[in-house]
C-alpha cells in the first residue's frame, strides 16, 4: 500500500469515529489538533484501523506514536 | 447488535425526555467505555441512563466509605465489575494458604455489600468471572482447590448461591458472553495494556446489552409470550403437502434434529412460565395433527394456551392471540421461518418481537441463544402453571357465552378468594407480579423481593394479596394491594394491581370491600388512592371515580379519596376464605 493510500483510508477512519468531517490529517497532525481525538478515542481509532487494514499493532506501538506520519510509518512496516 | 461507535453516537441524540434510571458504575479497571456503551445501550431500550461512573479501582472503598461519592449519589441500581484480570494478579500475590481462600473472600465482600442496610432498596447487578485458563497446572487444576481455575469456578458457583440468598443481587451473566464468542473476541491485549480495558471494544455492546436486559427485566420489561409458525419453524417441511410421515422430526441423522431441538427449548421456556401459543396457515385439524400423533413432537397440545390455525392473516391471528390472553405486544415474541410474514407481522404490530431468524433451522437456537429474550428480575414456582390457566380462561370465556345475565354468570362460578397479607410463602409471586403487571397497576411502583418483604415485616403497613378461585380452576395469587399511613387518619393506597386474566369478575369490588373492612379496623377514616399513567395502564384511568372515590380537585395528580365510614359495601359473588397457608 502506497503512503498516499494509507492516509487517505485513516482520514476517513478518522472522520468516522470522531465524528468531524473537516479532519484532514498529515505527518505532523497529533492529538493535539484534533479536540475529539482524546487518550479514550485514540483505543477506539486502533480498533478500526486495525479491522479495515487487517493489521494488528503491538501494544507497544499504540503507546508510542507522537503523530499521525509515525502512525503510517508502523502501518507501512507491516 | 449495535457496534461500540453507533451506541456514542446515541449518546449525542435528544434523550432527555426518556425516563430516566438512576444508575451507579464501580468497576476495578477502566471503565469509562463500558460507561458510554450502557448509556448507549439504555437509549436505544428508550431510557435515560443517570449514570455515576466512580473512580477508577475503587470498588472497596466506594462500598466501605460511608461518606464516599457512591452513597452520595444514592443510584437505585448498582453494577459491580470486579474483573477475572484483577482476581488473577491478586491471586498470584498470595500464599497457596491463601489462595485457598480466594473465592471465599470475594464472597464475603459481596456479602457485606448485599446485607448493607443503607443498600436494601438498591439493585446489585455484580458481573461473574469470565474463565481465565492460565494452565498453569493444565487440565490438573480440577484437582487443585488452590488453582486459579479452581478458584475461579469456585466464585462464580458461590455467586449463584449467593444471589439466591439475597433478592436484591442480580448477577450478570458476562461469562456467558465470553462462553458464547470466546475469550479473543472479549478480550484484546495490546488496547488492555495502554488502557486497563478488559473487554474489548467489540464485546462492549454485548455486556452493555446484558447490563440492561437485567435493568429492563427489573423495570418489568419482560418477555411473556411466545407465537410460533409450525411448517418449516416447529417443523421441517410442510404438513399440508409433506404429511404426517413426510415432516422434518427426530433425533438421528438429517435436520430433524435441528426442529427437535428447538422444541426442547420451547418446552422449558413453557416450563419456566412463557405462555407459548401457534399462529399458523393451515387447516386446524391438518396443523393439530403432528402434536396428537407424530412421536418426535416434544410439544404437545396441552403445552400450547392458544392454537390458532385458519387461513387468516398472521397479523390478526395474533391480535387474536393478544386479546385472549390480555397481555402487551411488547411482551410478545413471534417466531417465524418466513421473511415475507415476519415483515408485514413487524409493520402491522410495532411493539411486537420479531427476531430474524436464520436461513439454516439448524442455526436456530444458537441465533435465539444470541438474543437473550427472556430475562426476568423473578421466577416463582407457579409460573409452570399459567398456560393451563390461560386454557381454563379458554374455557371460562364460552361458558360465560351460555348467560345471558352477568350476575348468574358470576355466581355460578361459585367464586372464592384467599386474602390476607404477605407470607413468606407468596412474597416470591408478589414481587414478580409487582413487575409483571402494566395494564391494571394503578401506579406501576415495582418491588423486588426484599421490598416486599420488608412491607409484609412493617406493622404500619397494611398489605393484602388476594387469590381467586372459581369452578373451573385456581387462578393463583392475582391482586395485591399495599396501603400505607399518611397520617392518623388517612391510608394511601401506594400498591394496586390485579391480573388482566381475573378482570369483569367483580374483583375490583371485592378488593376495595376488603380494603374498607381493613381500614376501618385500624381506625382510619379515608383511604386515598392515587392513579399514575404510563403508556399502558390506560385501563385503570378511571378506576377511582368508578369505585366512588371523588377526585381531589386541589391534588396536582390524580388523586381520589373514599370515607370509609359512609362507605356501602359494593356487590360481589367472591365467598372469602381467610386462612390463607
Amino acid at each position: 500500500m502506497e503512503r498516499k493510500e494509507v492516509f487517505e483510508k485513516l482520514n476517513e477512519i478518522f472522520r468516522d469515529v470522531l465524528d468531524n468531517e473537516e479532519i484532514e490529517l498529515n505527518d505532523n497532525t497529533c492529538a493535539d489538533d484534533i479536540e475529539e481525538w482524546t487518550s479514550l478515542t485514540h483505543i477506539q481509532l486502533i480498533v478500526e484501523i486495525e479491522k479495515t487494514l487487517k493489521l494488528r499493532f503491538t501494544s507497544e506501538e499504540i503507546l508510542e506514536w507522537n503523530n499521525v506520519g509515525e502512525m503510517v510509518d508502523s502501518i507501512l512496516a507491516k | 447488535m449495535l457496534q461500540f461507535k453507533e451506541l456514542k453516537k446515541l449518546l449525542k441524540t435528544d434523550f432527555a425526555n426518556l425516563p430516566s434510571i438512576k444508575m451507579a458504575l464501580v468497576g476495578d479497571t477502566a471503565t469509562q467505555f463500558l460507561a458510554v456503551a450502557i448509556k448507549g445501550m439504555g437509549i436505544s431500550r428508550n431510557y435515560n441512563i443517570d449514570l455515576f461512573e466512580a473512580e477508577y479501582n475503587q470498588v472497596e472503598r466506594q462500598f466501605m466509605d460511608p461518606t464516599s461519592e457512591l452513597y452520595e449519589y444514592d443510584a437505585d441500581i448498582i453494577v459491580v465489575f470486579q474483573s477475572t484480570h484483577k482476581l488473577g494478579e491478586y491471586h498470584s500475590q498470595l500464599s497457596v494458604e491463601k489462595q485457598l481462600t480466594l473465592a471465599e473472600d470475594r464472597i464475603g465482600f459481596i456479602t457485606s455489600i448485599c446485607s448493607n442496610p443503607v443498600l436494601a432498596k438498591k439493585k446489585i447487578i455484580y458481573f461473574n468471572y469470565p474463565e481465565i485458563d492460565d494452565t498453569v497446572f493444565g487440565s490438573y487444576a480440577n484437582k487443585v482447590t488452590s488453582s486459579f481455575n479452581y478458584q475461579v469456578r469456585k466464585l462464580n458457583f458461590e455467586l449463584m448461591n449467593l444471589s439466591q440468598q439475597y433478592p436484591n443481587l442480580f448477577i450478570c451473566d458476562i461469562d456467558g458472553i465470553q462462553s458464547k464468542y470466546g475469550r479473543n473476541f472479549m478480550f484484546d491485549t495490546n488496547i488492555y495494556v495502554g488502557t486497563e480495558m478488559v473487554i474489548s471494544i467489540d464485546a462492549l455492546p454485548y455486556v452493555a446489552s446484558r447490563v440492561m436486559d437485567v435493568v429492563c427485566a427489573i423495570k418489568g420489561q419482560i418477555k411473556k409470550c411466545l407465537i410460533l409458525d409450525l411448517d418449516n419453524t416447529v417443523w421441517g417441511g410442510v404438513i399440508g403437502d409433506d404429511g404426517l410421515e413426510g415432516i422434518r422430526l427426530g433425533h438421528g441423522l438429517g435436520i430433524g434434529k435441528a426442529f427437535t431441538e428447538f422444541q426442547m427449548w420451547i418446552k422449558k421456556l413453557k416450563q419456566r412460565g412463557i405462555i407459548i401459543c401457534v399462529a399458523s396457515k393451515n387447516n386446524e385439524e391438518t396443523a393439530k395433527e403432528p402434536f396428537e400423533k407424530h412421536p418426535d413432537m416434544v410439544l404437545k397440545l396441552e403445552d400450547i394456551a392458544v392454537f390458532q390455525a385458519n387461513w387468516e392473516t398472521k397479523v390478526d391471528n395474533i391480535r387474536n392471540i393478544q386479546q385472549i390472553l390480555n397481555i402487551g405486544f411488547s411482551s410478545m415474541v413471534f417466531l417465524d421461518d418466513n421473511p415475507f410474514e415476519r415483515n408485514m407481522v413487524r409493520e402491522n404490530i410495532p411493539d411486537i418481537t420479531v427476531p430474524e431468524l436464520p436461513q439454516d433451522p439448524g442455526d436456530y437456537l444458537e441465533y435465539l441463544y444470541s438474543l437473550n429474550l427472556f430475562e426476568t428480575a423473578s421466577y416463582s414456582n407457579l409460573d409452570k402453571d399459567r398456560t393451563k390457566q390461560y386454557q381454563v380462561e379458554a374455557k371460562r370465556v364460552s361458558f360465560s357465552k351460555t348467560f345471558t345475565n352477568e350476575a348468574d354468570y358470576l355466581k355460578s362460578l361459585n367464586m372464592i378468594s384467599k386474602v390476607g397479607g404477605f407470607t413468606k410463602f407468596d412474597i416470591p409471586r408478589v414481587a414478580q407480579l409487582s413487575q409483571r403487571s402494566n395494564q391494571f397497576n394503578l401506579r406501576t411502583i415495582r418491588y423486588t423481593e426484599a421490598d416486599i418483604k420488608a412491607y409484609a415485616d412493617d406493622p404500619s403497613i397494611i398489605d393484602l394479596s388476594f387469590t381467586l378461585e372459581d369452578k373451573f380452576g385456581d387462578n393463583g395469587l392475582i391482586a395485591v394491594v399495599i396501603l400505607k399511613p399518611c397520617d392518623s387518619e388517612t391510608l394511601f393506597v401506594d400498591t394496586w394491581f390485579m391480573s388482566c386474566r381475573v378482570l369483569k369478575r367483580g374483583m375490583e369490588n371485592y378488593t376495595l370491600n376488603t380494603m374498607v373492612e381493613c381500614a376501618r379496623k385500624a381506625g382510619y377514616k379515608r383511604i386515598v388512592g392515587e392513579y399514575l399513567p404510563t403508556a399502558m395502564n390506560k385501563m385503570v384511568e378511571k378506576h377511582y371515580p368508578n369505585l366512588g372515590f371523588k377526585k381531589i380537585e386541589t391534588a396536582e395528580t390524580d388523586l381520589y379519596e373514599l370515607e370509609v365510614e359512609s362507605y356501602q359495601s359494593r356487590e360481589c359473588y367472591i365467598a372469602t376464605q381467610t386462612n390463607k397457608q
